[in-house]
């Protein structure tokens, strides 16, 4: 997620549209990004952990973006049609 | 005087960067992205454009390529670096610069004729402006504002390394009007603004930016 001291026009053009939509009660709009991270076997701690790394050194920019949550899903396919069955 | 420009997938500016390193009176050598060599030039720039396609971020993946494996403790040590535009974002994402350049303020691109200020003349870039001197150049970009926190912009106004200030506009939001910055040594710069549009009669708004590739020339390099 960006930084909170950090401008985020995205964020602030969502926030002018849903107003536009009649949303206007959300006063604030923070626009990051998610990464589905795929392995081959077992999340383990130390899969998660590169996976952190990886978070760390090149999904996110440290000066101004914020890695929010690292969490395994371990059945991905069940989560997506969970999340397309919302 | 050997210039390396680095070509990057999706750079644009290369040859632009070559021409201005021509015109200025050094030799210009084309550096590959993925070539980790920095064939014993004496000075690199990382020119305009659009590494890797800047999906992740401008600059992200840039900023991992074999030949910045060589050029950042290269830069650390002393060689003349200058990153114009998405030179300048592969330079923060390297944290060979603080900082760092996001989505301009109004969400659009934007191409204008630029008035800058040179607010530091000692840097190996800079060093044929004078200190205050205004000049013109071309501004091209879609995430140019520059950012940093309050405690970071302190210290780099504390220590003069604001190598250049936006003037009459702003035009992209970056924090106190800073379109340009040096590590504390002066040797690496940053810098929205495209000087190798500005070196040739006919071309762009002025020759005001001929004075970054002149200025490197006088630099005695040992890196």
């Amino acid at each position: 997620m960006p930084k909170q001291e950090i401008l985020d026009p995205q964020g602030q053009a969502v926030a002018g549209a849903l107003a536009r939509l009649g949303l206007g009660r959300f006063t604030d709009v923070r626009q990051g990004k998610r990464f589905t991270l795929t392995v081959e076997e077992e999340v383990t701690e130390e899969v998660l952990a590169a996976a952190r790394e990886a978070a760390e050194t090149l999904l996110s920019n440290p000066v101004i973006e914020d890695v929010v949550s690292v969490r395994a899903q371990q059945d991905v396919d069940s989560v997506r049609a969970a999340e397309d069955a919302r | 005087m050997r210039v390396g420009v680095v070509t990057f997938p999706g750079s644009l500016d290369d040859h632009d960067a070559q021409r201005a390193v021509r015109l200025a009176g050094g030799e210009p050598v084309a550096l590959w992205h993925a070539d980790a060599d920095l064939h014993g030039v004496d000075a690199v720039v990382l020119p305009g454009g659009f590494s890797y396609g800047d999906y992740l971020r401008c600059g992200a993946i840039a900023r991992f390529a074999p030949v910045m494996d060589l050029l950042v403790p290269a830069a650390e040590g002393g060689l003349p670096v200058l990153g114009i535009c998405n030179g300048f974002q592969v330079l923060c994402e390297s944290h060979l610069l603080p900082g760092a350049l996001v989505r301009n303020d109004h969400q659009q691109f934007v191409c204008r004729d630029q008035r800058l200020r040179i607010e530091r003349a000692d840097t190996a870039w800079t060093r044929d402006y004078g200190q205050g001197q205004e000049i013109v150049v071309a501004l091209k970009n879609g995430e140019g504002g520059y950012v940093a926190d309050e405690a970071t912009l302190d210290e780099l106004e504390g220590e003069g390394r604001v190598v250049a200030r936006y003037l009459e506009v702003n035009p992209n939001g970056s924090f106190r009007d800073i379109a340009g910055v040096s590590n504390a040594r002066g040797n690496v710069v940053g810098l929205m603004p495209h000087p190798e549009h500005a070196v040739e009669p006919g071309f762009g708004p002025s020759l005001d930016g001929l004075g970054f590739f002149t200025s490197v020339l006088h630099q005695v390099v040992n890196a």
